[in-house]
């Protein structure tokens, strides 16, 4: 029964794609994306959320850091209402302004972090898949990498660091690019291994060997035929990555070594507020959700797009 | 098997040096200096002195190596002395790696005194995620696109999307805070003495057992499904059917089996997350095991203790690769004569 549909739907598929005029490889790939409802679905709440986080403070102006306490001596840990759409905190700050914020700063760490651990990653996986020479090195170095502590160590960089970085760039830019440069810098093992594995299938193929038979230069090779051959695996691995690094730069925040107090993350918030949990749970509640929403939608979109991109795979 | 166990066990030592040597030099290079948190009536040439006492001054490599051999050499022969009571050579003059903290305890004890704490709690967890996992995971391979499969894979996604932090979080204020069924802080004095006291023990462990393990579970249950359905369609497994083996038979003995190999692969890629997760979950719930002795040897710039607390947690991290790689040649004798 199960078997018959998907066949079915395979057909269906098959139909689609051949009533069409041209066909293009992206075209291919969102007609196959756009049948992963889930995908769908992640990609919608995605953009909500997203289009909350930049969008919202410029139509929702309320001051994170205002203490509505000056105006109203009862407006603290208040219940959603008209007033505060999500409540307020402990010193009567709003929510909805605080998570809309905390929001920004997660998803740019998030994207930021992923694109440092991409690049690594790529050039890690496409030279060692490539050149046999430096293989066994740099897969040694991968899997030493892949040994280390990784949350211990990035507490320990982020305690060490922190200081002398706020002090030359400022706390905010400072703590920013030390969070993004230690989670890209502890994160591209993955990308390495599964570029690598892709490049050493992909430069065994004859249109490898036709390009290096009429004398194509070897970084062209590389740079020209290899690595757009490998892009599928990249693109997944990019969106399981800014998955991750939401979820690394959250744990960080959670326990206090993130950004500091007047910076709200979503990971921020839920350390700040973990306290007050009986007295007022929504505090922990809102930012627990749109963090996992947001990792949730992003999950959905990287498992349609590996099968989008690797209809071999499909199942 | 003996040669690949000796293989195995040699490449262990390249592996824990290069580790222990980032681990140093992180801490070694960092910008800050032991001595300025000394009183700035010290005058300018004692602290000199205690710099040069210290060693502050050494080159680097000769740093390194002190340190290596206090924690190579001297930390395990006072582990020992200690565990068998008896004196081994001038166990006096040799100098142990000790917190700058807690009035110069030697660290080792201190660790000594949180592990069983968090391996209690991370073993269990991991075990239950195992003894969950496979199992829906080939449920849900078996019966492809069933209704169970399909609760499963959305639970699991779920699962392995909501962070720890979270899930911990809301544990807390549904079984605590509304129903009052579990306590919501970890009571590492507890000792387990009679049937009540186990299962005070039993009660308080739940809920930190349950966020970690409900997080590998999710990620061992996908990874799961997705090897049996690898192996579903070989070959073999039509022989098997074909031969009149029992359903049950063939997917045990023959699917099971070849589909475990990778996934003993990601359980041993899965303990570095897990000893992440427990930092995490040590301190949502309090539990005074090795992360919370982390995070407070970080707030109270505890260098030794960090240095130590983050090697032994690559040493975990590593002695348990090598039990999921010897585990992973018995499942598949032929990567033992690669």
């Amino acid at each position: 029964m199960a078997v018959r549909t998907q066949t079915a739907s395979a057909d269906n598929l098959a139909v689609e794609l051949s009533q069409r005029q041209y066909r293009t490889l992206w075209g291919d790939v969102w007609l196959r994306f756009r049948r992963h409802t889930l995908a769908i679905i992640g990609i919608v709440a995605l953009s909500l959320l997203g289009l909350g986080v930049v969008a919202g403070p410029l139509v929702y102006t309320v001051d994170p850091e205002y203490s509505f306490i000056v105006d109203d001596i009862d407006s603290i840990n208040q219940p959603p209402s008209w007033q505060y759409p999500l409540g307020t905190d402990d010193l009567g700050r709003d929510t909805l302004a605080r998570n809309l914020f905390g929001g920004r700063i997660s998803i740019a760490v998030g994207i930021v972090a992923m694109l440092v651990a991409i690049t690594f990653g790529t050039l890690v996986g496409i030279l060692s898949g490539y050149f046999r020479r430096l293989d066994n090195p740099f897969m040694r170095f991968t899997d030493l990498m892949l040994a280390l502590p990784s949350l211990p160590l990035l507490l320990v960089i982020i305690m060490l660091f922190r200081d002398s970085l706020k002090a030359s760039l400022g706390p905010e830019l400072g703590i920013f690019l030390l969070v993004v440069f230690v989670i890209g810098v502890l994160g591209w093992m993955p990308t390495a291994r599964v570029v690598r594995g892709a490049v050493l299938s992909i430069k065994e193929k004859e249109f490898v060997e036709a390009a290096i038979s009429v004398g194509t230069r070897e970084h062209s090779i590389l740079w020209q035929h290899i690595l757009p051959n490998v892009l599928s695996p990249i693109i997944v691995s990019a969106t399981l990555g800014v998955a991750s690094a939401i979820l690394t730069e959250s744990a960080l925040s959670f326990l206090g070594l993130g950004f500091p107090s007047n910076v709200p993350t979503w990971g921020r918030l839920l350390f700040e507020n973990k306290d007050f949990i009986t007295q007022n749970p929504w505090l922990v509640i809102w930012p627990g959700l749109f963090i996992s929403l947001t990792i949730l939608s992003i999950n959905f979109i990287g498992d349609g797009l590996r099968d989008a991109l690797d209809p071999r795979q499909r199942r | 098997m003996g040669q690949y166990l000796i293989r195995r066990l040699l490449t262990i030592i390249p592996t824990l040096i290069a580790i222990s040597f980032v681990i140093f030099a992180v801490l070694d290079l960092a910008p800050g200096d032991p001595t300025s948190a000394l009183p700035e009536t010290i005058r300018p040439e004692i602290r000199q002195q205690i710099r040069k006492v210290m060693g502050l001054d050494e080159p680097l490599p000769v740093k390194y190596s002190l340190w290596l051999r206090q924690f190579f050499i001297n930390e395990p022969l006072a582990l020992i002395e200690k565990t068998f009571d008896i004196q081994i050579g001038d166990s006096e003059k040799r100098i142990r790696v000790t917190s700058w903290g807690s009035r110069g305890t030697p660290v080792m004890d201190m660790i000594v005194e949180r592990m069983p704490q968090t391996l209690w709690v991370v073993g269990l967890a991991y075990v239950v995620a195992i003894v969950i996992a496979i199992p829906v995971g080939v449920i849900s391979a078996i019966r492809q696109y069933s209704i169970f499969d399909q609760a499963g894979t959305f639970i699991s996604l779920i699962g392995y999307s909501i962070p720890t932090f979270f899930t911990g979080l809301l544990l807390i204020l549904l079984f605590s805070v509304k129903l009052k069924w579990f306590p919501m802080i970890y009571d590492t004095n507890l000792k387990v003495v009679d049937w009540e006291s186990f299962v005070q023990q039993l009660k308080q462990s739940i809920m930190p057992v349950a966020v970690l393990g409900f997080f590998q579970a999710a990620t061992l249950a996908r990874f799961t499904r997705s090897s049996m359905l690898d192996n579903i369609p070989m070959d073999y497994v039509r022989t098997a059917t074909a031969k009149g083996f029992r359903e049950r038979y063939v997917v045990i003995r023959h699917i099971l089996r070849n589909s475990l190999v990778p996934v003993v692969t990601l359980i041993a890629l899965g303990i570095p997350a897990i000893f992440s997760g427990a930092i995490i979950t040590e301190q949502i719930f309090r539990v005074n095991g090795l992360g919370a002795l982390l995070i407070g040897a970080i707030q109270l710039n505890d260098i030794p203790l960090v240095q130590t607390v983050t090697f032994i947690f690559a040493c975990l991290i590593v002695v348990f690769n090598l039990i999921a790689d010897i585990i992973y040649g018995v499942l598949d004798p032929r990567i033992r004569y690669n």
